[in-house]
């Protein structure tokens, strides 16, 4: 499998009569957007705005976040199973508006959506504050339950990112990159990535070709995969630690595991599993991940997590598991350490488990200024996970815990944030 | 001659303040000028920067037996020296005087907000009672010691005295408090990752990122011998609460707890509870909260006579994000509160 | 004190003395597939579990499976 990303770069985002590219420049034609997003009639309102970097802007609540990307060749559509035909995708040319990004706003589905600031002290724990952000705002019809109004909002957010996606089919990219796991000398370690995803019910699911993960088994595959949308976010654990659906295309371990392929290892495949809610799907899906990793005669694996709590467990149970195989494990986690950091920061713990990232705290508490703009409803963050009665400031400043930002303690290793021991 | 750059108070047990050995170990907080004893060559190690301006003195006995009178009448004689410094010891495996050290640094520092720093053996019981509040420096077991501990202790003295930033525990030289901090470096959590992997397969020295946390083991509570007659009380971190969460419960982090009367209550029904926990499918508790907080089952026991009585109040939190430290404290009140009330056992529910 | 819940390993890890598995995270005593007089039976049969627990002595960490 081979997979050409024709990357297209956007500087700046702008209204315009057409959706088109030019200059570097995404033009958004709102009204066809907007159109799109109602075609769905569970949805009764839709709306757009514009947010760029370094702008005095604050994005709440967030529920996902896209990247604009269309299959110009090859087999299969994007987002398969959700949007487009199911098939296996992962090879030909798909072209990617990179630094551009789909973001879905609307009002709270649960307690577990989160904010992005675009300037100021928080801005460095979103890598959405580095994005022209078209934001999408929805909103759902009167009495509509959880569920529908979840899958609403989840595939309007994937049309908005593919029919942004299209404007740039015809383009010359102004770079290509190539993902492809040639052979390479057998001296290399063989490593693989066992990657779970978090499904565990109403915005805490994963969709794997179209699939709720809870449903599947472990299985392995390549990881080009995931760069056409394989795997879609239905989740907002705690917008810290969700995988966004733009987390899941641009996976940071697998671009890494790739950098490094043919040099100092030998990068075999992932291993996609899940993080079910009873102790018995941990078990059976632990053994089997685990089972697999050794079937495909892995010498090294890297494990991350999404969410935490009772993933804690899953991540114990696959390290422990594998390491008993003599397979050698790094676990990448965040911590919830308390606000003072003088907490445990896992709920579970193995032994085995003696080689682990840490991509930070995320009760850490920060302190943020109002912004002059909000896309949104700046009253939720009294709501969302991280935030509580009182965190809203007179004149609108935030004092909340990181786990309200998008992707600061993301687990696939995206950012430079960690924790040390004091 | 230079001006003294910082003013330090030094605390001593009663032998190391050279006033007599067990005999005098009841004597209560008292304080001398400049410095005393171990103070002696530790002002020495501070040199012209560092005056050892006070030297406060209690019994080990006394301090062990009025820890909260001793450390408040510590903090009352130091005030007036406004020193910039506090060190205690160096304590090594003494438990009373290790004990005293850390609670009279801690109260220091609380009370006072001075920086304070002590030092002692690693086995000193005293030890995991306050690392994590005051800088314990770590010495060997005893006093055959204090020639190493000495200088150890004036340079970390030297750092909070100049206002200079502690590092990390490796870097200083003092026993990790258990303290996660936040910090950006130069690598992605990937790059760090593929690292760490790529030096456990060659067999080279890494550094986890976090060592796996203990928690503490307390010993099981006796069996309840008659049920029949016993009051039981039910507790849960599942976040059921009264519709509309009139408390404000937060859906992660709990800052609080609360308690609600259930007499005359059989069952919880959607039109008077629902779930505010937001790390769970709340779906399922909205529909029927039973399923959570199983207050059906316990009233039809309760109505059978299997057990005495459900007790009135339940209490609920909400465990997601929580940290431990946190829920200690609820858990501490709770019991508290439910032991006054006679109750005899609690079924606690978790999601 | 008997803890009921789910994920019977961090349970264990944090300490708890008695332990009685419960049935999933969203609904640790109840199970939604079940009609309602037979998911209020296995409510009930896990409340009496619990029960059990807290009349039996233990030494140790004790999970209660049956």
């Amino acid at each position: 499998m081979r997979l050409e990303l024709g990357i297209i770069k956007i500087e700046d985002v702008q209204f315009g009569e057409e959706t088109t590219i030019k200059d570097g420049t995404l033009y958004v034609n709102k009204k066809e957007l907007m159109a799109l997003a109602l075609q769905d009639n569970r949805l009764s309102e839709a709306d757009v705005e514009l947010a760029r970097p370094g702008e005095e802007v604050r994005i709440i609540p967030v529920k996902d976040v896209i990247e604009p990307r269309v299959k110009v060749s090859g087999p299969g559509e994007l987002f398969p199973g959700m949007i487009g035909k199911i098939g296996t995708v992962g090879s030909g040319r798909t072209n990617v508006l990179r630094g551009a990004a789909l973001v879905t706003v609307g009002r709270i589905i649960g307690y577990q959506e989160g904010f992005i600031d675009m300037t100021g002290p928080g801005a460095q724990y979103s890598p959405f504050s580095e994005t022209n952000n078209v934001v999408l705002i929805l909103h759902p019809i009167d009495g509509l339950a959880g569920h529908a109004h979840e899958e609403a909002v989840r595939l309007a957010g994937l049309r908005a990112a593919v029919y942004l996606g299209e404007a740039c089919k015809d383009i010359a990219p102004d770079e290509l990159e190539v993902y492809e796991l040639s052979p390479v000398d057998t001296a290399l370690p063989k490593v693989a990535y066992v990657h779970p995803l978090l499904s565990e019910g109403l915005l805490h699911d994963t969709w794997f070709y179209g699939v709720d993960a809870k449903k599947i088994l472990p299985t392995l595959i390549h990881p080009n995969e995931v760069m056409d949308g394989a795997i879609v976010s239905g989740n907002c654990v705690s917008a810290c630690d969700k995988h966004t659906t733009y987390h899941h295309l641009n996976n940071a371990l697998i671009k890494e595991l790739y950098r490094n392929h043919g040099k100092d290892l030998n990068f075999i495949g992932v291993i996609v599993t899940n993080l079910n809610v009873t102790l018995a799907d941990k078990e059976r899906s632990s053994d089997c991940a685990s089972k697999l990793v050794k079937l495909i005669g892995a010498e090294g694996t890297i494990i991350t997590k999404e969410g935490f709590g009772n993933p804690d467990t899953d991540l114990m149970m696959l390290c422990k598991k594998i390491e008993e195989y003599g397979i050698k494990t790094v676990v990448i986690t965040d911590e919830y350490a308390g606000g003072d950091g003088g907490s445990q920061s896992l709920a579970d713990a193995v032994p085995q488990a003696d080689a682990l990232v840490s991509v930070g705290n995320a009760n850490e508490v920060i302190t943020l200024p109002p912004m002059k703009r909000i896309i949104g409803d700046l009253k939720s963050a009294e709501a969302i996970a991280g935030g509580f009665v009182g965190c809203l400031t007179a004149g609108g400043g935030l004092n909340v815990e990181i786990q309200s930002i998008m992707g600061s303690t993301c687990q696939l290793g995206f950012g430079k944030l960690t924790a040390r021991g004091y | 001659m230079a001006e003294k750059k910082y003013r330090v108070v030094h605390y001593l047990n009663q032998f190391f303040a050279q006033i007599g050995g067990e005999a005098k170990a009841n004597i209560p907080p008292l304080i001398k000028e400049g410095a005393v004893g171990p103070g002696i060559p530790l002002q020495q190690a501070l040199g012209e920067e560092g005056e050892v301006v006070a030297t406060v003195v209690c019994g080990d006995s006394y301090f062990a037996e009025n820890i909260e009178a001793a450390a408040e009448k510590v903090v009352e004689l130091v005030c007036p020296y406004k020193p910039d410094v506090f060190v205690a010891g160096p304590a090594f495996n003494a438990g009373r005087y290790g004990i005293a050290c850390g609670a009279a640094c801690s109260a220091v520092s609380n009370k006072l907000g001075i920086p304070v720093v002590t030092a002692m053996y690693q086995e000193n019981p005293a030890l995991d009672l306050y690392r994590k509040e005051v800088y314990v420096i770590p010495t060997a077991d005893s006093v055959r010691d204090m020639k190493e501990a000495i200088p150890k202790m004036a340079g970390f003295m030297r750092k909070l005295g100049l206002g200079q930033e502690i590092g990390l525990p490796q870097e200083e030289g003092y026993f990790p408090r258990g303290i996660r901090v936040n910090q950006f470096v130069g690598r992605t959590g990937a790059e760090r990752a593929v690292d760490m992997l790529l030096s456990k397969l060659r067999r080279e020295p890494f550094q986890s990122e976090y060592p796996m946390p203990t928690f503490e083991r307390i010993p099981p509570s006796p069996a309840i011998k008659d049920l029949r007659s016993a009051t039981i009380a039910l507790v849960t971190s599942g976040g059921i609460v009264p519709l509309g969460n009139p408390d404000r419960i937060e859906a992660a982090s709990a800052s609080k707890f609360a308690d609600y009367n259930i007499a005359g209550v059989d069952d919880l029904t959607p039109d008077a509870y629902q779930t505010c926990h937001g790390g769970y499918d709340p779906t399922y508790a909205n529909d029927d909260p039973d399923r959570v907080l199983p207050l059906d089952a316990m009233r039809t026991l309760e109505k059978d006579g299997t057990i005495g009585k459900l007790y009135d109040l339940y209490y609920v939190t909400v465990g997601n994000a929580t940290s431990v430290a946190n829920a200690r404290k609820f858990g501490k009140a709770i019991a508290e509160k439910l032991k006054a009330a006679g109750v005899k056992g609690v079924i606690l529910t978790s999601t | 004190m008997v803890h009921v819940a789910t994920i019977v390993p961090i349970s264990l890890t944090v300490g708890a003395n008695r332990i009685v598995p419960a049935v999933a995270i969203p609904y640790p005593l109840g199970n939604p597939e079940l009609p309602e007089k037979e998911e209020r039976e296995l409510r009930l049969n896990l409340a009496k579990k619990a029960l059990r627990a807290l009349q039996v002595e233990v030494e140790k960490q004790t999970v209660f499976e049956e």
